[in-house]
């Protein structure tokens, strides 16, 4: 049992995450890097946020909802 | 009976209004124009056949999009054999892309994307969004929407293209990957103020 993991094998964990269930030892491996890493929680934060912007796309897709206005302070 | 008549007529146009919304997601899930085109087909001739089931149905729009999804499984079910034949460019390792030390470090720190919900919900994010997926090799973005759009898990999508689990990991992990490098270049990574 390998618990060591560096930030590419980290980073694969994060996104493998999205499509399949982690094995123990890659749950365990991956909150011990997580913990210990200034890094990888910024691009764990990024895999979120692919996640949450898929997520308001396939609502805004499905109901045909016109998207909300750029909040202010947000324009180009 | 007139009346009748107008109303039938009534249903058929707005169905009509909805097809150029529907062919759009077709088109981003097929990446084929034929194939787009008989999927739409199909999906307004079942709705023209059972008009009495959108009676319970709030949105028009709604209940268009979610026989189109059915469809769009159908399409790629019957296509299995072509749909994961272009891999497009085969560029290697994404994740060399982000730049890994020797022993797997990262060089510079992955950008902070700030607290975006706001701007995902936005039409200028969604627009970019969906031009980062139009960029995704066809068979890579393929299966990436069975995933984001279609909500299959990774062993329906297996079952219906007769993939490998490891063979659609690969693709689905090399495509959040380009999703990645995309947004931050074109969206995260502006100056635009991510942050407040």
């Amino acid at each position: 049992m390998i618990l060591r993991r560096n930030c590419k094998e980290t980073a694969a964990l994060l996104l493998a995450r999205e499509d399949r269930k982690l094995g123990l030892e890659e749950k365990l491996a991956l909150r011990l890097h997580l913990a210990a890493c200034d890094a990888c929680p910024l691009f764990a934060k990024q895999v979120l946020t692919l996640r949450s912007a898929f997520t308001q796309w396939r609502h805004q897709a499905d109901s045909g909802e016109a998207a909300a206005p750029t909040p202010p302070g947000d324009q180009p | 009976m007139p009346f009748q008549y107008t109303a039938a007529m009534s249903f058929e146009h707005q169905l009509a209004e909805h097809r150029p919304y529907l062919i759009k997601f077709a088109r981003l899930q097929l990446r084929n124009e034929t194939w787009a085109e008989d999927a739409v087909s199909e999906t307004l001739l079942a709705a023209l056949s059972r008009p009495q089931a959108f009676q319970q149905q709030s949105q028009l729009k709604t209940w268009l999009v979610g026989i189109l999804k059915h469809k769009v499984v159908d399409q790629m079910r019957q296509r299995a054999r072509e749909v994961m034949l272009d891999t497009g460019d085969d560029e290697g390792d994404e994740l060399e892309a982000l730049s890994f030390t020797a022993n797997g470090h990262f060089v510079q720190p992955p950008l902070d994307w700030g607290n975006p919900e706001q701007q995902l919900q936005s039409r200028q994010f969604i627009e970019v969004l969906e031009t980062c997926t139009e960029r995704l090799p066809a068979a890579m973005g393929r299966v990436f929407l069975m995933r984001e759009w279609l909500e299959l898990s990774c062993e329906e999508i297996c079952q219906e293209l007769k993939l490998s689990p490891n063979h659609l990991y690969v693709q689905l992990h090399r495509a959040r990957l380009r999703l990645r490098e995309c947004l931050e270049i074109h969206w995260f990574g502006l100056p635009r103020g991510v942050t407040p």
